[in-house]
């Protein structure tokens, strides 16, 4: 038995406002129903006017899917009862859309694999219920918030490739600058299609709506082939149905039987004239679009001659990618930036940098001009991240400038074969661990501060005058 | 054809629950308008295109800037019901 999957996802695009009207469209913090208008609450004689930017963003996504721009389309209503949608309809395009065809190539396992992508659209939002006992509450702060929707083809095999495939779509959306794509903040949603597939005939379709955790898709989807799985396998039949997903239990909750399917009576929005996109402007957005992850991956590799594995931990999200270039920049060394970055920046990022890439990049050069050890240097990273506190500053305060001045250590170094002259003796003797003893010595004396490399030197030199 | 059928869907859809009275008296109305519109199928529409809101306009959009918003009070000035800035609304059943 195969499973297969096909994905529709909803991507929430970081513009200012909302999809047609001029109320802004940030709702995460905002007071209930504080983000609305006439046009979004649905009022009679309240009119769209489509916001460029939400096309222009649709648009970056299409162009980085590979997917072919309709040249004019429309917008069409969807209709629908439900207390979340004023309008008594969602303004969605279904009879053209934006874009049809393109793909996603992500990486399961580090082997390539690709989707291809069916069509995309551009929607608008509906407002969130509260559910109470005795009701509903209503918030439409989010309510006509623009939405591009994604629909794959069933191309997915495994509840692992629809989670991994979602990163891949996460890192791309983040990469182009249209949305943040956070799932827990809603900024991702997903319903999935699955069906088994026996001796190549296709299985019934249920469907599984409102996903909004990687792990969840993968848990959800899962969840849904095992209960398929069963009745197929002693030959009876599967029903077609519509399931949500409690996150918590990790149980699909039965919401409807296809017979009572919706009938949404789609037609033209007669408030909207058609979408009408010119070379010209087509040929803009282009020119707008940022790197693409994979052309930057390819980039880090032969700029930086980072492993394709660096790289591709780097470009999970683009402020890293942004930071370790800053960092590259300062340092004049991407595999030393890198280095830095990977090893002991990452495990402080949260949401953001733990110290400015200026700082870092400063800190990594006084390492390698001598200046400071790298275990010291390590070490004020850390109190800079954790503590808050400016990494030179801390640096500074500590005075960890490293002692790697000859005369200096020269005169440490006699100091220390003073004070233990046996185990100078024993080096002259041919022990050769008792210049660690010393060099240790020094260390402890200068806090780490001396500059160890040189000073076995210097000591090996006047043990052997 | 508006039969019972038909109208036990539109009902549904619109989620309203009808007396027999009301539903024959609705029965015919819409059978009638129905009618009424069958007019237009004498028309002949080849080539014509099935719909243009705007002959010749196209795009009409505006910039990506916010404009003040209605006040809290104001958005839910005729709401019949509302609860600490919510709009208040029966239970709810089911999903769209």
């Amino acid at each position: 038995m195969d499973v297969i999957i096909g994905l529709e996802i909803h991507v929430q695009l970081a513009t200012r406002t909302k999809l047609f009207c001029r109320c802004r469209a940030d709702y995460f913090a905002a007071e209930p129903n504080t983000l609305t208008c006439p046009v979004c609450l649905g009022m009679p004689g309240a009119l769209p006017v489509p916001n460029r930017k939400a096309v222009e963003y649709a648009l970056r996504v299409a162009f980085a899917l590979g997917s072919e721009v309709q040249p004019r389309s429309q917008f069409d209503r969807k209709n629908y009862f439900y207390p979340d949608l004023p309008k008594g309809y969602q303004i969605t395009q279904r009879a053209v859309p934006l874009a049809v065809g393109g793909e996603l190539v992500y990486l399961l396992d580090g082997e390539e694999r690709r989707v291809r992508i069916r069509e995309l659209h551009i929607e608008e939002d509906a407002g969130k219920l509260i559910h109470t006992p005795d009701g509903a509450l209503v918030d439409m702060n989010r309510c006509g918030v623009p939405l591009v929707e994604i629909v794959t083809e069933p191309d997915l095999r495994a509840p692992r490739e629809a989670r991994e495939f979602l990163r891949a779509l996460r890192t791309l959306l983040r990469h182009l600058g249209v949305s943040n794509a956070d799932m827990e903040k809603g900024e991702l949603r997903c319903d999935a299609n699955l069906s088994l597939s026996q001796d190549g005939e296709l299985g019934t379709k249920v469907e599984i709506k409102n996903l909004n955790s990687f792990r969840g898709v993968e848990r959800a989807l899962a969840k849904a082939a095992q209960a398929q799985a069963e009745p197929l396998s002693r030959g009876e039949r599967v029903m077609q149905a519509t399931y949500g997903w409690d996150e918590t239990r990790g149980e699909l909750l039965l919401q409807r039987q296809k017979e009572e399917a919706h009938d949404y009576r789609y037609f033209p929005e007669p408030d909207l004239v058609p979408l009408e996109l010119s070379p010209e402007f087509l040929a803009q957005v282009k020119e707008g679009m940022p790197e693409l992850p994979w052309a930057r991956r390819d980039r880090f590799v032969s700029q930086y001659g980072l492993s394709a594995r660096d790289a591709e931990v780097l470009l999970a999200e683009p402020t890293l990618a942004d930071y370790f270039e800053q960092v590259a920049a300062g340092v004049g060394d991407g595999r030393e930036a890198a280095n830095w970055v990977l090893s002991e920046v990452l495990r402080y990022w949260r949401e953001g940098p733990p110290v400015p890439a200026g700082e870092l990049a400063e800190l990594i050069r006084r390492v390698r001009a001598g200046r400071v050890s790298r275990t010291n240097a390590k070490q004020v990273l850390e109190e800079a991240a954790e503590g808050g506190r400016s990494l030179l500053e801390l640096l500074e305060s500590r005075a960890l400038e490293q002692v790697s001045d000859e005369e200096e250590l020269r005169r440490l170094a006699r100091e220390a074969i003073a004070a233990h002259p046996q185990a100078a003796a024993d080096f002259r003797a041919g022990k050769a661990q008792a210049l660690g003893f010393l060099v240790g010595q020094v260390m402890r004396a200068t806090r780490g501060r001396a500059d160890a490399k040189k000073l076995s030197q210097i000591l090996r030199e006047l043990l052997t005058e | 054809m508006i039969d019972d059928r038909v109208m036990a869907r539109i009902e549904q859809l619109a989620g309203l629950e009808l007396s027999p009275e009301e539903r024959e008296a609705l029965k015919a109305d819409l059978t009638r308008i129905l009618d009424y519109f069958q007019k237009l199928s004498e028309l002949d529409t080849q080539g014509v295109p099935p719909f243009e809101p705007l002959p010749g306009q196209v795009n009409a959009w505006r910039e990506d800037e916010p404009a003040e918003s209605l006040a809290q009070g104001e958005s839910l000035a005729n709401a019949p019901e509302q609860e600490a800035g919510y709009f208040k609304v029966p239970r709810v059943f089911g999903e769209p």
